[in-house]
């Protein structure tokens, strides 16, 4: 959980109060947080004097405005077929090792998050997966272990 | 069958000096420019294939004052990768493209609606623009173009939901008519165009109508940027004339083990080794936004039939009942064909389920999911069953 | 003009008709399901496919537009084919439990299964890998998202009618489903218990929470004193669930059918609706007198209405700041449940926790409003049970009783005596027209200057109406009014509501008094109402409504012989301390989200 605390009235500032303005600002706290609150979906609702529901409507329409808890690295396996021939599983198996956390679930320290998601757009360099925006291409057991390994280092 | 055979084409990529091709379009009148488009015989580029001239002559047309080219980055079809690309290297001949269409339709506002998942190439497309507009304000262009970003959503792909995406909605599919051109963003004229389109079309300003036009056969001008993955030694992307065989493509860059190419995506169609000779890559053949995937003999039709229905099951917006339901029943179907649970006899009443989904869908989206049921099914039925 | 051939038959419409009400004009009817008159169209559903000459694909009637020489068959093979499909996978996703369904046999989807789709079906059940949630929290309606078929009218209902959108669309592909903020009860969310969206589900996803078999076993403990009360807008709608047409009025067979049930005292809400009348009246004039004699700045101008609990959720909810205006009377159905287990049973000398209190409604949200933990004031539940007039259709069937064969008859006395000025308060204006009968009689000692007592100005379907009344020739007490111009406003539905709150707020409403109804049509037009529901059908209630009182003997609320003899014999007088205990309630702050 964080405190949403004044982002909500930053981002309105930056894009507005219009309907139009509300992905914009969805997606603002998600990249701080990588991921919706109740709370901040309901002070969004405020801001832009829509309803809560819709709010939550909207945000959970698109994959990547999640409204479950995420860590602070949510590493996307992509599972589409070109992926999937070149050894996603190995790779998800090797991360699952790794964090001791299965696909769709938050380490207890909520550090990482594993989620597998559909095509995103490196095929020609499969296996190939996102953590928080960042591509990691032509991945093997090895690299992968590396990467993360690389993340749990970071402060 | 006109067959042009497999040439490389540099186009897309190639280095051009914006100022000179956007100083040279400023001059054009917008007629002019339209004229070109629709001489060139170029056909949108991002799968649908609506004819670009004829979308620009329509969206001119009106008379609102307030009209909107958007671009549409939102490449999500699987296996496509080739916008990406682009907007990596030649960001510049994007955004030249949209000021060229503004400048024809009317516009003064341009917006790139980029996929989520392409959310790290934002700083360096931000500074581009940033030197982009400085450049069309001296030569006197009045076009300003802002970016929205996707936040992991494949149907907003389609140019009405994508609208809907940026006015802070669900990505929902409306019901046409009325068309785009005629009520697009904001409900106001717009002209949606895929990003090869828009590099393209500020190359026929470049090079002219003709030097497009001499490419391809007669439904499918020009060129096109094509993914290529899966089965290949040389996965990556290859520009190259429309109106080439299957069989020609696979001689490039199958593995010599090819027994299967998907041309479209998800949403597109399965060519058995046996059509490869006779199928043409183009919108009189098997058309495709780019997305091409090479099987070999290795590899379970099943898996990719239920890989792509396990895709549509998560990716459509849910609204409409014959996908919402049909790629469920598509999905549950062959599951339970495989397992044995239901007779083999069932995918007969699923390839109807799917031409159900093709006429009744609300969207493209629905309209396709049978493209690859259908050909996977017909040309593959054993590995589906056993 | 535009010309087009259906099914080869030619027909001109205006621009701007769709192809579904093009063939309705030659009497064609092309079946939908997420179609609904009250509400914009969606064209998700798929139902209303039909070919068009030309098009690559079938097009959805209720979304397309005409064109000129547009060619439409509406009944082809591949029509056919489609339809069939499209049912039956709405089927599939759909728990089908008829025989124990509320809906059996008001269910669209089963009258397209009967249509369409009879015979062997083709699909897989789906339902049974899904893990569906059913809300019961509301004690005013049950949402069961396993017959959910996803038409969206729900969401379209509450977010274009009412203005609150409680529910929405959430997720996507094959998790896409209708729900609250997060999933949250709908007891937990904005939501106003109104109803409008169980009116409007074609389905058994959205139902209210029944308490037939409560009442049934009250009535038949010899130990309870069961007493029933029926308010206005249930007589002139009860009959369309009994093999009626819209609009006829059933009030004497009414009576007569609740006696059969069994009721042991069949009173009614028009007496406790005169007697908001008097309360309101008395609270109004004393209002005005505060703020425009002594000028008191805490009294609040404009006053509401407080008799519809949906809209006094809406704005518990929504403009909580505006609370202080609402008029402090309860709704007739509470203030008549205050008084059942005191005045009532102290003149008819019944133990009051023998008493059992059932009303009868148009409404939903009086199930929510008789749960509300303040409605207390007799020292006991006020109102045990509130059946909706569906409900009400139910029992009359389950008891076997031959309703078009009954004899009419008469309330029973003590708080069943009516007039006109309650009866209206089942249309929209209809409270407002009957405080001004009484309120113009009581400062001028004359009858409002409208002819045969009929307010028109404040009648129809207009969502906001206005009007302005000159009170001229005042006795003595209420001199101050004297040449003053008395500004009203009404308004019905939600979405109204707050049409007339956002100018309250700005400080842009010239308004003395103003009514709202947080149905369209007012009361008439409940969630509890039969269905289905559109304009045509809640404007031929609405014309039985004002038929009703003009075929009654009283009109108006301070000429009903037993509110003069309550305020004689128990209350004093309107306004008073033993009234202020009883028949008048507060509200509470509610999230606004």
């Amino acid at each position: 959980m964080y405190q949403v605390g004044n982002l909500v009235k930053e981002l309105s500032e930056k894009h507005g109060r219009a309907r139009e303005s509300l992905m914009p600002i969805l997606q603002g706290i998600v990249e701080k947080h990588n991921y919706l609150t109740d709370e901040a979906m309901v002070e969004v609702a405020r801001e832009l004097d829509i309803s809560a529901a819709e709010v939550y409507g909207t945000a959970s329409f698109y994959t990547f405005l999640d409204t479950k808890v995420r860590g602070k690295y949510v590493i996307r396996v992509c599972k589409t077929i070109t992926c999937s021939m070149k050894g996603k599983g190995e790779i998800i198996q090797t991360i699952e090792d790794m964090l001791k956390i299965k696909v769709g679930e938050t380490t207890s320290d909520k550090m990482f998050s594993l989620i597998e998601t559909n095509c995103i757009g490196w095929c020609h360099k499969a296996p190939a997966i996102l953590i928080n925006e960042l591509p990691y291409t032509e991945l093997t057991p090895e690299k992968t272990v590396e990467i993360i390994k690389g993340y749990m280092q970071k402060k | 069958m006109e067959n042009k055979g497999l040439t490389k084409v540099d186009l897309i990529f190639e280095k051009v000096d914006p100022q000179e091709v956007l100083t040279k379009a400023f001059k054009m009148t917008n007629d002019n420019i339209i004229k070109d488009i629709l001489d060139s015989g170029l056909k949108g580029r991002g799968g649908a294939g609506f004819p670009t001239g004829l979308k620009w002559k329509y969206t001119a047309a009106e008379k609102e004052p307030d009209k909107y080219i958007v671009c549409n980055a939102d490449e999500g079809e699987p296996g496509t990768f080739k916008d990406r690309e682009i907007l990596d290297q030649v960001s510049y001949k994007v955004y030249g493209g949209m000021a060229i269409a503004g400048k024809a339709i009317g516009a003064k506002n341009g917006i790139v609606y980029l996929r989520g998942e392409y959310r790290f190439l934002l700083p360096k497309l931000m500074k581009e623009l940033e030197s982009f507009h400085k450049l069309i304000d001296e030569i006197g262009y009045d076009f300003k173009i802002r970016y929205c970003l996707g936040s992991g959503a494949y149907i907003c792909g389609e140019e009405s939901a994508l609208f809907e995406s940026i006015q802070g909605d669900r990505g929902e599919p409306r019901n046409k008519p009325p068309y785009p051109t005629k009520s697009g963003l904001f409900g106001k004229p717009t002209s949606i165009n895929n990003v090869e389109t828009l590099v393209t079309a500020m190359m026929i300003v470049k090079h002219g109508p003709a030097a497009y036009n001499i490419l391809g056969t007669k439904d499918s001008r020009g060129s096109k940027v094509f993914s290529v993955s899966g089965d290949t030694p040389t996965p990556g992307i290859f520009e190259l004339e429309l109106g080439m065989t299957v069989q020609q493509f696979v001689n490039e860059f199958g593995d010599g083990d090819t027994k299967a190419v998907q041309v479209g995506g998800a949403s597109g169609f399965c060519v058995p080794r046996k059509k490869f000779q006779n199928t043409i890559i183009g919108f009189e053949g098997v058309p495709t936004g780019g997305s091409m995937k090479l099987f070999n003999s290795s590899r379970s039709m099943y898996n990719v039939l239920h890989n792509y229905l396990d895709f549509f099951a998560e990716e459509s917006c849910g609204q409409c009942t014959p996908c919402r339901v049909g790629c469920q029943q598509l999905l549950k179907g062959v599951e339970m064909v495989k397992k044995g649970e239901m007779k083999s006899t069932y995918l007969n009443e699923l390839v109807k389920l799917a031409e159900t989904m093709k006429v009744a869908s609300k969207c493209g989206l629905g309209q396709s999911v049978g493209n690859a049921f259908r050909t996977i099914v017909e040309n593959f039925r054993e590995e589906i069953i056993y | 003009m535009i010309n087009l051939i259906i099914n080869d038959q030619q027909v001109s419409v205006d621009e701007g008709t769709t192809v579904l009400a093009a063939a309705k004009k030659l009497n064609i009817n092309i079946p939908t399901l997420c179609n609904h008159p009250d509400l914009c169209v969606a064209g998700n559903c798929r139902v209303c496919s039909v070919e068009m000459k030309g098009a690559r694909t079938l097009i959805a009637a209720c979304a397309m537009p005409v064109s000129e020489g547009m060619e439409i068959h509406t009944n082809t093979l591949k029509v056919r084919n489609a339809r069939k499909h499209i049912v039956e996978l709405l089927l599939s996703e759909h728990r089908a439990d008829c025989t124990k369904c509320y809906k059996n046999q008001n269910c669209e989807l089963q009258q397209l299964a009967n249509e369409f789709a009879f015979g062997d079906h083709v699909f897989l059940d789906l339902t049974i890998d899904k893990k569906y949630n059913i809300d019961r929290s509301s004690p005013s309606f049950i949402k069961d998202d396993s017959k959910c078929i996803r038409c969206q009218r729900c969401v379209r209902t509450c977010a274009e009618l009412q203005f609150v959108s409680a529910i929405g669309v959430a997720n996507k592909g094959a998790h896409q489903k209708i729900s609250s903020f997060h999933d949250r009860p709908m007891s937990h969310v904005v939501c106003t218990n109104c109803g409008q969206c169980v009116n409007r589900c074609p389905t058994g996803a959205l139902t209210e929470k029944t308490y037939i078999d409560q009442v049934w076993d009250a009535i038949y403990d010899t130990d309870k004193h069961v007493v029933v009360q029926t308010a206005p807008a249930v007589r002139v709608a009860l009959g369309e669930d009994l093999g009626y047409d819209p609009g006829e009025r059933v009030t004497g067979k009414m009576v007569t059918a609740l006696r059969q049930l069994g009721f042991d005292s069949v009173l009614d809400t028009d007496f406790s609706a005169d007697l908001t009348i008097m309360e309101e009246g008395t609270e109004l004039l004393t209002r005005l007198k505060k703020a425009l004699v002594d000028g008191d700045k805490n009294t609040a101008i404009p006053m509401f209405t407080s008799c519809s609990p949906g809209w006094i959720k809406f704005i518990e909810h929504k403009y909580p700041e505006f609370l202080p205006n609402l008029s402090t009377c309860k709704s007739p159905q509470q203030m008549f449940g205050a008084l059942a287990k005191t005045y009532y049973a102290q003149k008819r000398k019944i133990d009051p926790s023998k008493i059992v209190s059932v009303s009868i409604m148009p409404c939903t949200a009086k199930k929510y409003e008789a749960d509300r933990p303040e409605m207390r004031s007799s020292g006991f539940k006020d109102i045990d049970f509130v059946l909706t007039t569906r409900e009400f259709a139910v029992m009359i069937k389950q008891a076997g009783i031959d309703f078009r064969n009954l004899e009419p008859s008469s309330c029973d006395s003590l708080m069943g005596d009516s007039t006109g000025a309650a009866v209206i308060f089942g249309a929209t204006g209809g409270v407002m027209e009957a405080a001004l009968r009484t309120a113009y009689e009581i400062v001028t000692g004359r009858e409002v200057p409208f002819n045969n007592l009929n307010i028109t100005p404040v009648r129809g379907m207009e969502g906001v109406k206005e009007a302005t009344i000159k009170i001229e020739g005042c006795t003595p007490d209420w001199k101050f009014l004297e040449g003053a111009e008395l500004k009203v406003a009404i308004a019905h539905g939600l979405v109204n509501a707050n049409k007339i709150m956002r100018l309250v707020r700005e400080g842009k409403a010239p308004y003395h008094f103003v009514e709202i109804m947080a149905c369209p049509g007012g009361c008439i037009g409940g969630g509890g109402q039969p269905i289905p529901t559109n304009m045509e059908i809640r404007q031929k209630r609405i014309d039985a409504i004002y038929s009703e009182d003009e075929h009654m003997v009283l009109r108006k609320s301070h000429e009903n012989p037993e509110v003069i003899a309550i305020y004689k014999e128990f209350l004093g007088k309107p306004n008073s301390h033993v009234s202020h205990e009883l028949l008048h309630t507060h509200y509470v702050e509610r999230d606004k989200y």
